[in-house]
C-alpha cells in the first residue's frame, strides 16, 4: 500500500449507527488522529456494516471500513489504511442500486450549509426562482412524481390545486410523521440531507404561493428534528425563506405518537393542537386545511425528490422508472436477510432484486416480503418478479406504502404476523369509526383466539366477511387498509390459517400455544447451561423439560453449545 | 399559575400550541401530574378535561411517573419479527415489572414503543433515547446490570 496522505475522515453517525457505536468511535477517533479532520457524517444506508467509517485520501480515493469499534486496534487498523475491516458495497447491490435522492447522504456533514451547497444545493431553488410559479408547477408535474409517502397522488397536480387558490395565508406542510413499523427512510432522509428536504419545501413555497411552512415530524427522532432545526437557522441567516417578497416561517411540530396522524385530516388536526382524528373529505385540506386555511401535505421523500427534478429537469427524472411510477424509490429494508438497511432503486425494480440481490436474502429461506407496513400486505416469494410499483403492487392486494419492506422467513408464522399488525392497528385506531374501531377490535381478537390453538372455522369466514366491510365503514387511510395484512395473509397463506384450526399445529414453530420444547439428548454434552439459565426452573437436574412450567422463551435453546434443544409440535414428544 | 411551570411562558399562548406545551411539561417532569393539566388548562385557557382529552388521544403522553431509567422495548415490525416479544418477556423477568410500569424504587420504567426507526438492528431497545440493538438475553442482563448501579 502506497503512503498515500489522510485528507479527512468520516463517521457515520445518524440514529441507526449511533446504536451500533458509532459515537465512540468518532470520540476516539478524534482524539487519536491529531490533525486529521474527523467529522460525522449521515448513513449511507448500509446499517448492517454499522458503525462505517470513510477515510478520504489526498488523491481523491476513499477507503470505507465497517464494523469499527471504539477500540485501538481497530482506530490503528485505519489510520495505518490496513487492509482489515475493509468495506465494498457488494456488487450485486451497486448494479441494481441508482442513488440520486441519497447522493449526499452519508457524503457531507449534515450540519454544515455549505457541504450542501458545495455539492448542488439549492440550485434547484435558484432554477425554480428563475421560473414564473406555473412553469415550477408544471415542471413537477410533467416529472410525473408522485407523492411517496404512499398514496401516490401526482404531486405536481397537488400543487397546482393549492396554487390555484387565493387566500391571505396558504399553509404547506410536510408529513414526517413516519408511523410505519419498520420504516426508516424519511428518518435517514431527514437525518443525513436536511436541507434537501426544506429546499423542496421552499421551492413548493415558491410554486404555490404558500406562506406558513410546517414540518410534522415522529418525536422519535430526536436527531432529525435536531438537524432540521440547524438547518432551518441557516435557512433563515441565508434569507432564503425570503420568497416573493415574503419572509416565510418554518415550524417545526413535534407529534406525539398516533400512528393515525398520518393521515392528512388527522395530522392537521394534532397540528392544530387537537386530538388527532381524521374527518370527512371533501373539503380537502387544499380547500380547507389548517385552521380553515388552504392547506398542502407532502411526505419527506416527495420534498427530497423535488430539488433533483428542479435542477436536472422533469425529462431526466421522468426518464426513469415506470410508465405509471417515475424516479426512483428509497426502501427501508430489514428483517430476515443478510444486509439489512436503506436502499433506492428505480421505479420497476422487482422485488426478486431487492430482496435477494441487494438484500443479499437466502432464496431458500424466505417465505415472504411485507411492503407498506400495517396497511399492507404480504407478497409470496412465487411473486418476487413483480415489479415495484405502485400500480402493480396494488393488483397483489399490497400496497407500495411509504417504503417500509420487512422480509419474512420461513421460520415466521403468518398467523401471527397478521396477529401483529392488528394488534397493532386495533390499538391505534382513533376510534371515530364504528367498523375500524370494533371491527379491528373483533378482528385481533378472532386472531389471537387462532394463534391459540382455539379457533373455528366459522372464524376464517367471520376475518373475510368483516375485512372488506371494514374497508368500507372507514373515513380514513387507517381503516380502509386495516384489514389488508390479514386479508393477504388469508389469500396466499390459507393453510397456514386452516392447520392452526383444524391441527391444531403451527407450521412455523414460532406460535407458543402450538409449540413444545424439546432436548435431544443425543449431542447433550450435560454441561447443564440450559438448567442454569432456564428463568423458571422447567429443566430438571437429568435434562428434561417440563412443558407445563415451560414459558416457550426460548432461553435454553440459545444457550445450548450443541444446539441439542428444539421448538417441537405440542404434543408430539413421545 | 404555579411558578413551578413558569417555562410554559416559552410556548406560545394560542390553544393550536397545547400539544408543545404538554410536552414541555413532560419534558421537565417525566410525566403529566394531575397538577400540571390545572397549569396547562390555566395557561391555554382551554377546560382541564379537554386536556385530558387530547393528551389521552396520544401514546406519548404519561400520567405515571416513569423511572430513572426508561427503557423502551421497539415492538416495530423488524424488532417484532426478530423476537421482540421475547425481549419484553426477558426485560420484565429481570425487572420483575410488565411494560407500562415503574418498579417500586423508581429506577427503571418500562413501556413497549411502536418503532424506533432501527430496524436493521432488530430487536432493538432504548435506555433513556440510548438504543441498543441486536439484543439478545446476555446482551439484556449486561446493559441492565450497567444502569443498576447508576
Amino acid at each position: 500500500m502506497s503512503q498515500e496522505k489522510i485528507r479527512k475522515i468520516r463517521v457515520g453517525v445518524a440514529s441507526c449507527g449511533v446504536a451500533a457505536g458509532a459515537d465512540a468511535v468518532l470520540e476516539l477517533l478524534r482524539s487519536r488522529a491529531e490533525s486529521i479532520p474527523v467529522e460525522g457524517t449521515g448513513c449511507l444506508g448500509h446499517c448492517y456494516a454499522e458503525p462505517m467509517v470513510e477515510v478520504l485520501l489526498d488523491n481523491g480515493d476513499s477507503i470505507f471500513y465497517r464494523n469499527v469499534k471504539a477500540e485501538n486496534g481497530y482506530i490503528d487498523n485505519i489510520l495505518s489504511l490496513g487492509e482489515k475491516d475493509r468495506f465494498e458495497v457488494p456488487p450485486a447491490r451497486k448494479a441494481k442500486e441508482l442513488i440520486k435522492v441519497l447522493a449526499l447522504a452519508g457524503r457531507i456533514d449534515p450540519t454544515r450549509f455549505e457541504d450542501y451547497t458545495e455539492n448542488g444545493g439549492y440550485e434547484g431553488l435558484k432554477r425554480a426562482l428563475s421560473m414564473t410559479p406555473a412553469d415550477v408547477v408544471n415542471e413537477v408535474k410533467l416529472s410525473g412524481l408522485r407523492g411517496r409517502g404512499g398514496g401516490g397522488f401526482p404531486t405536481g397536480t397537488k400543487w397546482s390545486f393549492l396554487a390555484a387558490k387565493d387566500a391571505p395565508e396558504k399553509i404547506l406542510i410536510c408529513n414526517a410523521d413516519e408511523g410505519d413499523p419498520g420504516a426508516f427512510m424519511d428518518r435517514s432522509l431527514m437525518e443525513s440531507v436536511p436541507h434537501q428536504v426544506l429546499e423542496g419545501m421552499l421551492i413548493a413555497a415558491y410554486a404555490t404561493g404558500a406562506t406558513k411552512l410546517f414540518i410534522y415530524c415522529r418525536a422519535e427522532y430526536p436527531m432529525a428534528i435536531c438537524h432540521l432545526k440547524i438547518a432551518i437557522n441557516q435557512i433563515y441567516e441565508h434569507k432564503l425563506n425570503v420568497i416573493n417578497g415574503r419572509e416565510l416561517e418554518i415550524i417545526i411540530k413535534e407529534g406525539a405518537g398516533a400512528f393515525v396522524c398520518g393521515e392528512e385530516t388527522a395530522l392537521i388536526a394534532s397540528l392544530e393542537g387537537q386530538r388527532g382524528t381524521p374527518r370527512f373529505r371533501p373539503p380537502f385540506p387544499t380547500d380547507s386545511g389548517w385552521k380553515g386555511y388552504p392547506s398542502m401535505i407532502n411526505n419527506v421523500e416527495t420534498f427530497g425528490n423535488v430539488p433533483l427534478i428542479l435542477r436536472e429537469g422533469a425529462a431526466a427524472f421522468a426518464a426513469i422508472g415506470t410508465e405509471g411510477s417515475k424516479g426512483t424509490k428509497l426502501f427501508a429494508l430489514a428483517g430476515d436477510l443478510k444486509n439489512p438497511g436503506l436502499v433506492e432503486v428505480p421505479m420497476g425494480t422487482t422485488l426478486r432484486e431487492i430482496v435477494f440481490d441487494i438484500g443479499g436474502a437466502d432464496p431458500d429461506k424466505v417465505k415472504a416480503v411485507q411492503t407498506g407496513g400495517p396497511s399492507g400486505g404480504c407478497i409470496p416469494v412465487e411473486l418476487f418478479d413483480t415489479p415495484v410499483d405502485y400500480d402493480s403492487l396494488k393488483k397483489l392486494g399490497a400496497i407500495m406504502g411509504s417504503g417500509g419492506m420487512i422480509v419474512i422467513g420461513k421460520d415466521r408464522c403468518m398467523v401471527e404476523t397478521a396477529r401483529y399488525f392488528l394488534d397493532f392497528t386495533h390499538r391505534e385506531s382513533c376510534g371515530k369509526c364504528t367498523f375500524c374501531r370494533v371491527g379491528t377490535t373483533r378482528m385481533f381478537e378472532t386472531l389471537e383466539r387462532i394463534v391459540a390453538g382455539k379457533g373455528e372455522m366459522a372464524d376464517l369466514e367471520f376475518l373475510e366477511d368483516i375485512g372488506p366491510k371494514i374497508r368500507m365503514g372507514s373515513l380514513c387511510g387507517l381503516g380502509q387498509t386495516a384489514p389488508n395484512p390479514v386479508l393477504a395473509t388469508l389469500r396466499y397463506y390459507r393453510h397456514e390459517y386452516e392447520a392452526h384450526v383444524k391441527d391444531h399445529q403451527c407450521e412455523a414453530l414460532q406460535c407458543s400455544a402450538l409449540v413444545d420444547m424439546y432436548l435431544d439428548k443425543t449431542n447433550c454434552i450435560k454441561c447443564k447451561l440450559c438448567v442454569k439459565t432456564c428463568p423458571v426452573g422447567a429443566i430438571s437436574d437429568d435434562l428434561v423439560i417440563d412443558n407445563e412450567k415451560c414459558t416457550r422463551c426460548n432461553a435454553c435453546k440459545d444457550v445450548c453449545p450443541k444446539k441439542t434443544i428444539h421448538r417441537v409440535k405440542k404434543g408430539s414428544i413421545q | 399559575m404555579d411558578q413551578k411551570y413558569a417555562f410554559l411562558e416559552k410556548v406560545g399562548k394560542e390553544p393550536s400550541n397545547l400539544i408543545k406545551g404538554l410536552q414541555a411539561v413532560q419534558g421537565a417532569e417525566g410525566y403529566v401530574s394531575d397538577e400540571s393539566i390545572a397549569a396547562i388548562s390555566e395557561y391555554f385557557g382551554i377546560p382541564a378535561v379537554e386536556v385530558e382529552g387530547v393528551l389521552s388521544f396520544y401514546a406519548q403522553f404519561k400520567r405515571v411517573k416513569p423511572g430513572k431509567y426508561k427503557i423502551a422495548i421497539c415492538d416495530g415490525t423488524a424488532c417484532h419479527i426478530k423476537g421482540s416479544t421475547q425481549v419484553g418477556e426477558w426485560l420484565s423477568r429481570e425487572l420483575g415489572i410488565k411494560s407500562g410500569e415503574t418498579d417500586a424504587r423508581g429506577h427503571f420504567s418500562l413501556e413497549t414503543v411502536a418503532c424506533l426507526g432501527c430496524c436493521s438492528l432488530a430487536p432493538v431497545m432504548s435506555v433513556n433515547g440510548r438504543v441498543y440493538g441486536k439484543l439478545d438475553r446476555k446482551s439484556i442482563v449486561k446493559i441492565l446490570k450497567e444502569y443498576e448501579n447508576k
